[in-house]
């Protein structure tokens, strides 16, 4: 691993050790956990989103969709049929994977806006089956009663154990893409985004990468969404709507996409102002969305994560 | 070299492409026999760049044959004929922009390893040691064009003429047995061209035969064994240089009458 990475990850590893003990004794941000797991949630599946565009060069508007599948798999196999909830988890990654596969297959040969159409209509198209599929789903009010996760007896059940496991999986699965990136794979992505044709005259197979991550990102996904379930305990279809698909683009592209850290820098960012921080705009909050993706679309299209060699070389000569 | 004892490498027959009602290949065919430099020339919008897209796989042919080695390649896709001993560079330089120069040589080596999503991803023992062989492949091959200095520079960032060179580092990565290039001199002053000339002659003596486009008259005559002239997607003459220098149809496809290399 290169070392800009590994000071980056001892750095985040630090913060992540430091975080829940100043926010569990200082009493006004003692909630900040609670936010800090949702976080870590969305930091999985915008580590995929980060593969899949910034890397991959492809735009999913429907990364919502797998992450609601990924839930919905491990609420239903664990209230309705009782399974364990690591195996439901695990059965969530499969089938969020084979669907990822099915849709990824055709919708990845569009580009550009229609791939971003197709995307988009399958997001819609599992809202609507959350929705109408009451049966199975308890449609547009969805279900409770989904059990926790706990360890070999040792329930998890307490905002710091979940705390650990959420940004444990994170740790890992961020090690993981990392080696990806770094790794002939990696180096076939991020050619085929800068030159298509060069990339496939080397013999490149452009598709079959593009799939790949794409069904990467869908595992990914599907793991936060089992994550979520456990944690919310509570199910329904508005949770994984458009607007959260558009948001979780929206992290990606405001800490800036074509940087894996960059994901994790806007997720963080973008979760914090959404829980905590544009309370006082109430439902205007959008518009403060919007004036902040347009602003660093504007004036930092490499996002966020392209002030931090700045900042740095400004400490230096500090 | 005597070109004739060679067996023949890609072997073109009757090919056509047309795009709409323009045919920018008619019927075309010819030989390239087995470690040669063959030069195609002829004037903008004759199908030079067309033909090199045909036989790499990047755009399907509308009819005729290509064979390489006795296997044909004609409709396969780009990947395919990469893999069977086919790399190029490029008219319009492609180098990978946002990646440096040892990662773009790197990818050359794309096809010469095999570790997958879960090796990478965990790196796994084969997939580590596989790593720094093509870490060291590539090292060599910009050490062979001269660009070692520049490895770790974002590809993006060199001049013109080094990126040519780093284009040819990475199809070398590939270990073609033909190397298509288009217009390599495109762009490069006259020492760079000396270089450039010095460069395909080595490439030559591994083995492998260099077939390229090119507007640059002193070099095509200078290295190449043999020389296919086009005009309007249709070969109009072949032959060593001496025969091509003196042939009159291309002096007419050229100029209309007499022909003054340098100025072409």
């Amino acid at each position: 691993m290169r070392s800009s990475n590994r000071k980056a990850l001892l750095g985040l590893t630090l913060f992540l050790i430091l975080f829940p003990v100043v926010a569990m004794n200082v009493t006004a941000i003692g909630h900040y956990l609670d936010i800090m797991i949702f976080v870590g949630i969305y930091c999985l599946i915008n580590m995929g989103l980060s593969l899949l565009m910034g890397y991959a060069g492809q735009i999913s508007l429907g990364h919502a969709a797998f992450f609601g599948l990924g839930a919905y798999t491990s609420g239903i196999l664990c209230t309705k049929f009782s399974m364990s909830p690591w195996l439901a988890m695990v059965a969530g990654v499969g089938i969020t994977g084979l669907v990822a596969y099915i849709v990824g297959v055709p919708s990845l040969k569009l580009k550009g806006h229609y791939l971003a159409m197709a995307t988009l209509g399958f997001g819609v198209i599992v809202q609507i089956f959350f929705n109408e599929e009451v049966s199975l789903t308890g449609g547009p009010s969805g279900f409770s009663d989904i059990p926790g996760l706990s360890i070999l007896g040792f329930s998890l059940d307490n905002d710091l154990c979940y705390y650990i496991l959420v940004w444990f999986l994170v740790l890992l699965t961020l090690i993981f893409s990392l080696n990806v990136i770094h790794s002939r794979i990696g180096r076939a992505l991020r050619s085929l985004h800068d030159s298509e044709v060069a990339a496939d005259a080397m013999g490149v197979e452009t598709s079959r990468y593009k799939i790949i991550i794409f069904v990467l990102s869908g595992v990914y996904a599907s793991i936060a969404g089992s994550l979520y379930t456990h944690y919310v305990g509570f199910l329904s279809p508005s949770s994984f709507d458009f607007f959260l698909s558009i948001k979780l683009v929206m992290m990606v592209v405001v800490g800036g996409m074509h940087n894996i850290w960059g994901a994790l820098l806007g997720t963080w960012l973008l979760t914090f102002l959404g829980y905590e921080w544009l309370h006082v705009f109430r439902d205007f909050d959008i518009l403060v969305y919007g004036a902040i993706l347009l602003g660093v679309v504007m004036f930092l299209p490499d996002g966020l994560v392209a002030l931090v060699p700045r900042m740095s070389r400004v400490w230096k000569r500090g | 070299m005597n070109t004739e004892s060679s067996p023949v490498f890609l072997h073109v027959e009757n090919l056509e492409k047309s795009f709409g009602g323009v045919q920018a290949l008619k019927g075309l065919s010819f030989k390239v026999p087995q470690g040669i430099i063959k030069a195609i020339i002829g004037p903008n919008g004759a199908g030079k760049t067309t033909l090199f897209n045909v036989i790499t796989g990047i755009l399907p042919p509308n009819g005729g044959a290509i064979a390489l080695n006795g296997i044909s390649i004609e409709g396969r896709k780009a990947r395919e004929i990469a893999r069977l001993g086919v790399s190029r560079t490029f008219q319009n330089v492609e180098v990978f922009g946002r990646m440096t120069v040892l990662e773009n040589v790197m990818v050359g080596r794309h096809i010469q390893s095999r570790a997958g999503i879960i090796s990478t991803g965990f790196r796994l023992p084969g997939m580590r040691r596989e790593e720094r062989q093509i870490r060291e492949n590539a090292m060599q091959h910009l050490t062979f064009v001269g660009l070692e200095n520049r490895a770790t520079e974002l590809a993006g960032n060199l001049p013109l003429g080094e990126q040519k060179l780093l284009e040819v580092a990475r199809a070398l990565a590939t270990d073609p047995k033909m190397l298509l290039l288009d217009e390599p001199a495109g762009g490069l002053n006259t020492r760079e061209t000396e270089g450039l000339a010095a460069l395909i002659h080595r490439i030559l003596e591994q083995g492998i035969t260099v077939v390229l486009v090119e507007h640059d008259m002193n070099l095509v005559m200078d290295i190449s064994d043999e020389i296919m002239v086009m005009n309007f997607g249709e070969k109009i003459a072949e032959g060593k240089p001496k025969q091509i220098k003196n042939d009159p149809l291309v002096i007419e496809a050229y100029l209309g009458e007499e022909v003054d290399y340098s100025d072409l």
